[in-house]
């Protein structure tokens, strides 16, 4: 017998389930503990407008999944709209459009998106253009000499960059800056003017529109920012909180100077955003997130089935765990039971009586039956009548402690009649062989063995961590597979073993 | 722990994983089980290769034929009914005679016709029987053993297992029914196990429920030292089982008809760990040394004479 077949399939088993787990935790961010929550985002923009009877087009700039933040699952909600998505420079727009409309239309975009929480610095990138001013004349001189100004109060370019916003945000007049501002400027406008500045000292800046990620309802905006390229990386500057660096709470809807929706064909405009923190499992957020990666390995995955195919498997997945522990018990240790499996059916008929009073009432029952097969012994009845006869006594004894239990006011009474009544009478059919071949002491001991796993399994198999390992990553069980399986060429000694020879090796 | 552990493994004792890991699942082929596991087709096999065997009076198959049960034992005076798929000695009566309609068992109790009936239709019922299917009953010849083991045994039959390997006898002992076993030679139900020296014969230490004994409990007389009559034979039939039955791993129950002479009662393909106790005495190095220096194997009588000769030698 060559046990390396059995290595290598058992490698392959192990790696694999290993490799799967990791990564549905590390990349898919399903949570390895029950009940986490992840830092969601419900990002809603509705767009209102009066159409005119003329084609209309309504382009949205919509955030796309970056380092910072990723987006789990998006709609689009319009009325007979056709919609489509393009992706240019950069900047992911939405184009809803239609031949023919008239009267308000409202169009919402609606986002899922996840904060990630990442540690990793910005992505370098080189080879970027510095776009030319396109300052001439006075503006060319004003701009100049803002620039000189703000260099000679600065070390390098993250200060020079701080000292020009402080130049354009001071109240003080400037004529260099009316020239260049104008009137009023808006936030937008004074983050085109540092770019601008900042393209005469060959320093590569671009403005960015997003969202601040805060609880905003109705009233949320889009923020404008700065980013300039330093060192081969994109540093954010918020002009009004002078924040920098990796502005991780600003969600990127576009770059560069447009406007957030462009219409055609409409009129009375009128953009409204929500923003909403949603307390979204993670296993959901993953889940979709799965969805939205791989279509096709979600739609064979067990979270993909109807809710209540998904509890029964959330049982039925624990089974593994227990009978692996029943494998550790039965070959490592040597407990002996009443059938190969029927601890853990035992086990499982605890979920519905819950530990001690299902020991109780299992007991209870065992010993009561037993007194009856003992009678019935007596009667001389065939092998499958008096099986039967067992199992209809063992029904009763069942009712009757139901009725006892209510009239008691003790609910678990109730639950036993869950209890699986055909695994109560093969262990009063087992157990009574055992007791008249070998004697009471070895039915009581093989008893105890087999309630004491049943225990065990049942407290292992209801931890709610188990439950959760096997149902949203069940390719543990291959993990759990190959340990069974090589536990199954183990040939070492059993423990109780040791005892059972330890007098051959005492003198 | 892992002190007595490697104690355990130097002095080649061996555990059920081992034997099931190693020995069985590697030696036993499956297919050859059902010969060893049905009593019936065991003794046809012996009866075929001329190994005298218990002799059959009849087979009850059928619920019906339960009826003709008393009339079909009025020929006879005593007798065994075992199940033909039974383990570990369970659903065995021995019936040693008759009083009036009554029949006495082995350990003097006395049955009625119907609770034998009964006995019979749970046998019929799968009672007895490994995963509980169906089976039949066997009513034979009942073994009167050697006078020689007179002074030891108490209400049964001593039987002999031998545990042949690759065709070798490897070690043996002595099973010796006890008032607390009920005439039953099962160790794990009070028997006392006595090992027996291969070379010689002889027995060794005995072994009691755990306890090392010298003396049997019931008739006080020594079972230490105690020469097994008919060694050769009883080695070289245990070893003729290999080729009967295929089986790498065997254990063979022998037992001495004072009239007929070594009987073989059954054999076992997953043969108990015991035997190491009652020869105080690991398996691993004999059956190690067997698969170190026997790839070649001789006749029955070559392999008897190298067990007989270099076994006892191995430690």
């Amino acid at each position: 017998m060559n046990n390396r077949h059995l290595y290598i399939l058992c490698a392959i088993l192990f790696f694999a389930g290993l490799g799967l787990f990791i990564y549905k935790v590390a990349y898919l961010g399903f949570p390895l503990l029950p009940g986490q929550k992840t830092d969601v985002w419900e990002v809603e923009v509705k767009i209102n407008f009066n159409a005119t009877g003329r084609p209309v087009k309504a382009l949205l700039y919509v955030p796309r999944t970056s380092t910072d933040f990723s987006i789990i699952n998006e709609n689009f909600i319009s009325k007979g709209y056709g919609i489509s998505i393009s992706t240019v420079d950069g900047n992911r727009q939405v184009a809803w459009s239609i031949r023919n409309a008239r009267g308000q239309q409202t169009l919402y975009y609606r986002a899922m998106i996840e904060k990630m929480v990442t540690s990793e610095p910005p992505a370098t990138s080189r080879n970027v253009k510095v776009v030319p001013s396109e300052y001439e004349g006075a503006d060319l001189e004003a701009a100049t000499a803002i620039l000189l100004e703000a260099k000679q109060k600065s070390a390098d370019k993250i200060t020079l960059v701080m000292q020009l916003i402080d130049i354009i945000e001071s109240p003080a007049n400037n004529d260099n800056l009316s020239l260049l501002l104008g009137e009023n400027p808006s936030q937008q406008r004074k983050i085109e003017t540092i770019i601008r500045i900042l393209s005469l000292d060959e320093t590569p800046a671009r403005l960015m529109h997003g969202l601040h990620m805060t609880e905003q309802i109705g009233k949320a905006s889009p923020t404008s920012w700065l980013e300039v390229h330093l060192d081969e990386k994109w540093v954010g500057v918020d002009p009004v909180t002078r924040q920098t660096g990796k502005l991780s709470d600003y969600l990127v809807l576009w770059k560069g100077i447009d406007r957030m929706v462009n219409l055609t064909g409409g009129e009375n405009l009128n953009v409204a955003i929500n923003i909403k923190q949603s307390d979204l499992e993670s296993i959901t957020a993953a889940s979709t997130r799965e969805k939205s990666i791989y279509p096709d390995f979600w739609r064979h995955s067990l979270l993909n089935l109807p809710l209540d195919t998904q509890r029964v498997y959330s049982i039925l997945l624990t089974v593994p765990v227990g009978v692996f522990l029943l494998v550790l018990l039965r070959n490592i240790i040597g407990v002996k039971t009443f059938g190969t499996f029927m601890p853990i059916l035992i086990a499982m008929s605890f979920r519905e009586t819950q530990l001690i009073s299902g020991l109780i009432l299992f007991t209870i029952l065992i010993s009561l039956g037993l007194a009856i097969r003992f009678y019935l012994e007596k009667l001389k009845l065939l092998l499958v009548p008096r099986l039967a006869s067992v199992l209809i006594i063992v029904i009763l004894l069942m009712l009757f402690m139901s009725i006892l239990g209510h009239n008691l006011g003790i609910e678990s009474g109730l639950s036993v009649a869950l209890f699986p009544m055909v695994i109560i009478t093969m262990t009063i059919e087992r157990m009574s062989i055992v007791w008249e071949e070998r004697g009471p002491s070895e039915a009581i001991k093989q008893g105890i063995g087999s309630l004491a796993t049943a225990a065990i399994a049942f407290l292992i198999m209801s931890l709610g961590h188990v439950e959760h390992l096997v149902t949203v990553f069940p390719e543990v069980l291959f993990i759990l597979l190959s340990l069974t399986m090589l536990l199954g060429r183990y040939s070492g000694y059993r423990l109780l073993e040791l005892h059972r020879f330890r007098a051959l090796v005492s003198k | 722990m892992f002190g007595l552990t490697k104690k355990l493994s130097m002095a080649g004792i061996m555990g059920i994983n081992k034997r099931n890991c190693d020995y069985t699942l590697v030696y036993n082929p499956r297919k050859y089980y059902p010969l060893v596991d049905d009593k019936l087709r065991t003794k046809q096999l012996a009866i075929d290769a001329g190994i005298a065997v218990p002799e059959l009076y009849g087979v009850i198959e059928i619920e019906h034929q339960i009826r003709e049960l008393p009339e079909f034992l009025n020929k006879y005076s005593d007798f065994v009914l075992k199940p033909a798929q039974g383990t570990g000695g369970e659903g065995i009566e021995i019936i040693v005679g008759k009083v009036k309609s009554l029949y006495r068992k082995s350990n003097g109790h006395l049955v009625t016709e119907e609770q034998l009936q009964h006995h019979v239709s749970n046998i019929l019922n799968g009672l007895f029987s490994l995963g509980g299917h169906e089976d039949k009953a066997i009513i034979e010849y009942r073994v009167k053993f050697d006078p020689v083991f007179d002074a030891i045994s108490y209400q049964g039959v001593p039987d002999i297992r031998i545990i042949v390997f690759m065709g070798f006898p490897v070690m043996a002992m002595l099973r010796l029914p006890t008032h607390m076993s009920s005439g039953k030679a099962n160790l794990h139900k009070g028997a006392i196990g006595v090992g027996i020296d291969i070379a010689t014969g002889r027995t060794l230490n005995a072994v009691w429920k755990n306890d090392l004994i010298n003396e049997h409990p019931d008739t006080r007389n020594p079972v230490t030292d105690f020469e097994i009559p008919k060694w050769d034979e009883l080695l070289m039939i245990a070893a003729k089982c290999y080729e009967l039955t295929g089986l790498g791993y065997l254990g063979v129950d022998i037992v001495l008809d004072r009239v007929k002479g070594p009987l073989v009662l059954e054999m076992n393909a997953r043969p108990g760990l015991s035997i190491q106790i009652a020869n105080h005495m690991g398996l691993l190095h004999r059956l190690e040394f067997i698969q170190a220096n026997a790839i070649r194997l001789g006749s029955v009588f070559d392999r008897v004479a190298c067990s007989r000769k270099m076994l006892t030698r191995v430690y």
